[in-house]
C-alpha cells in the first residue's frame, strides 16, 4: 500500500510541476479575457451540483479534489 | 409528508422575501472610490430532490432494496464591504436543511420494524474572506456545523490564495472537522437491557453512546489561464481520518451464517488529484473537462472523468448536457453477504466500498440576463437534472434548481 500512495505521490509532484511551468507561457492582458471571465468558465463546481456532488461521494469510496467539503455529515441513508 | 409540504412551503416563503428585499432597490455608486460598509450583495437558494433504488443495503449486510429520497434545501446570503485599503471583505452565511426517508432503515431491527425510516438533517455555515486586490492575495475563515439524529459534525477551515503575474492562482485550504457517530446497534447485537419499555408500551432505547471521527484536509490548488480561451487548475487534497470509520449498524453476515456489525481500521489517508481544463471553443460552445485520480490506505483506486458542454443559445441562456464516467477498485475489506470469513481482521459489506464502475449524464439549463430574470432580482436561474448508474445496480436520479439574486 506504501508502494501504491507513493507513486500517487511521484504523480502528484510531476503534474503539480507541469503546473508551475504554465505561467511562463501566459500573456493574456485583463482586456482578452471575455471568454475567460465568463460565469460557465469557472474552474470550480458550481452551486446547482452540489446535491449530486453530494451523492456520489456517499455512494462512491473516493471523494475530493473537486473543491467541494471532504467531511462532515453522514450520508448513511 | 406534512414535513416536505412544510419545507415546501418555506422554500417558496423564501424565494418571495427575496424578491421582497431586493425590490427595496439598488444604488448605483458612480462615484471614486469610498470605503463600503458590508451590504448585503447576493442570495442564492438552491434545492434538490434525490431518489435512489438499489438492491446492496448495508443494514442488511449487502443484501436488500435500499431506497433512498432526499429533499435538500439551502439559502446563502452574501454580504460585500470594502475597507479605507481597499480590500474586499465577503461574509457568506449558509443554512441547508434536509429531509430524507431510507426505507431500509427499518432492518436496523432484525424484523424490519424500526420506525425511523425517516430524518432531518440541518448545516449551517460561516465564511469570511478578506482579498486584497492589489497584492493579488486572500485569506479566509470558516464554520460549519451539521446535526442529525445519528451524527453531529463541526467544521473549521482556514484558507489563503496568492495570484502570479502570469494569471495563475495558487491556494491553499486547511480543514478540519470533528464529529461523534451515534453508536446505534442493529437491535439483535444491542447489549441485553438496552431497551426500556415506555409509557404507552413501545421499546424505548435510553441515550446512545457515540464515538469520535476525525477528519483533517489541506486542499492545495493552482490555477493558470493559457490563452484567451483556455484555463486549466490543478487540485490535490490530502485527508487523514482517525476514529470511528464505519457506521454501527451496517451489519457483515460471515461464512457460517452469523452477523456482526462492519469492522473498519480507525484511521485512513486520501489521496485525490483533480485537473480540470475548460476551453470556449466558437462563440457559443464550452468544454468543462475534469479528471481526477484517487488512491487511499484502505485499498480504493479510482478514476473519474467527466465532460460538460455548455451551449449558449444567446449569450446569457445556455443548455449544458454533461456525461460522467466512475470506476474504482473495492477496499481490501469489503466481501459480499455470507463471504467473510470470522478470523478476517476487518468486514464490510457495503457496497459504496466495493468494484464497480457509473455513469452519470443529464442536462442542465442556464438563465443569467445581465437585468435580471423578468427585470427582476431574480439575476440567475439554473436548473439541472441527473441520471445516475451504478454496476452494482444501484440508480438515482437528481434534480436541482438555483436561484440567485443580486
Amino acid at each position: 500500500m506504501k508502494g501504491k500512495i507513493l507513486s500517487g505521490l511521484s504523480l502528484v509532484c510531476i503534474v503539480m510541476g507541469v503546473g508551475i511551468l504554465f505561467p511562463s507561457c501566459s500573456t493574456v492582458k485583463e482586456y482578452q479575457k471575455s471568454r475567460i471571465n465568463d460565469s460557465e468558465m469557472t474552474l470550480a463546481n458550481r452551486k446547482v451540483e452540489k446535491s449530486e456532488l453530494n451523492a456520489q461521494s456517499y455512494r462512491e469510496g473516493s471523494s475530493g479534489a473537486n473543491s467541494g467539503k471532504t467531511g462532515g455529515g453522514c450520508g448513511c441513508n | 409528508m406534512s414535513i416536505m409540504r412544510r419545507i415546501c412551503l418555506t422554500v417558496v416563503g423564501l424565494y418571495l422575501m427575496f424578491l421582497h428585499t431586493f425590490s427595496q432597490g439598488i444604488t448605483r455608486d458612480t462615484a471614486a472610490f469610498q470605503p463600503k460598509k458590508l451590504k448585503l450583495d447576493e442570495i442564492n437558494l438552491v434545492s434538490s430532490y434525490y431518489t435512489q433504488t438499489g438492491d446492496h443495503s448495508a443494514i442488511r449486510g449487502g443484501i436488500g432494496p435500499e431506497p433512498v429520497t432526499d429533499l435538500a434545501n439551502g439559502v446563502e446570503l452574501k454580504w460585500v464591504g470594502i475597507d479605507a485599503q481597499q480590500r474586499k471583505s465577503t461574509l457568506t452565511a449558509g443554512m441547508g436543511i434536509d429531509y430524507h426517508t431510507a426505507a431500509s432503515q427499518a432492518w436496523i431491527s432484525k424484523t424490519g420494524a424500526s420506525r425511523h425510516t425517516d430524518g432531518l438533517r440541518l448545516y449551517p455555515s460561516l465564511d469570511w474572506t478578506r482579498e486584497n486586490e492589489r497584492r493579488g492575495s486572500s485569506f479566509s475563515v470558516g464554520a460549519y456545523y451539521s446535526n442529525e439524529f445519528n451524527y453531529k459534525s463541526l467544521g473549521l477551515s482556514a484558507g489563503i490564495t496568492q495570484k502570479t503575474k502570469n494569471n495563475g492562482e495558487f491556494g491553499l485550504k486547511l480543514s478540519g472537522y470533528f464529529d461523534q457517530v451515534k453508536l446505534i446497534l442493529p437491535s439483535e447485537l444491542e447489549p441485553a437491557g438496552a431497551y426500556t419499555i415506555g409509557r404507552n408500551g413501545e421499546l424505548r432505547h435510553p441515550d446512545y453512546p457515540s464515538s469520535p471521527r476525525q477528519t483533517y484536509t489541506a486542499s492545495f490548488s493552482f490555477s493558470q489561464v493559457i490563452n484567451t480561451r483556455l484555463q486549466v487548475a490543478f487540485l490535490l487534497d490530502g485527508v487523514y481520518q482517525n476514529g470511528y470509520l464505519g457506521l454501527p449498524f451496517h451489519r457483515v453476515y460471515f461464512t457460517d451464517g452469523t452477523d456482526s456489525v462492519e469492522k473498519l481500521p480507525s484511521n485512513r489517508l486520501k489521496l485525490p488529484l483533480g485537473f480540470r481544463l475548460n476551453y470556449f471553443l466558437g462563440d457559443r460552445v464550452i468544454l468543462r473537462t475534469y479528471y481526477r485520480y484517487y488512491v487511499d490506505s484502505w485499498g480504493i483506486r479510482s478514476h473519474t472523468a467527466s465532460l460538460e458542454v455548455p451551449f449558449k443559445i444567446t449569450p446569457f441562456f445556455s443548455i449544458s448536457p454533461f456525461y460522467r464516467y466512475y470506476t474504482q477498485t473495492a477496499a481490501n475489506y469489503f466481501s459480499p453477504y455470507e463471504q467473510h470469513l470470522k478470523t478476517d481482521g476487518y468486514y464490510t459489506s457495503n457496497y459504496s466500498l466495493s468494484a464497480f464502475s457509473s455513469q452519470f449524464f443529464g442536462a442542465g439549463i442556464r438563465l443569467a440576463p445581465p437585468k435580471g430574470i423578468f427585470n427582476t432580482h431574480l439575476a440567475t436561474l439554473e436548473l439541472r437534472y441527473g441520471h445516475y448508474t451504478q454496476t452494482t445496480d444501484l440508480v438515482s436520479d437528481v434534480i436541482s434548481l438555483n436561484l440567485g439574486f443580486k
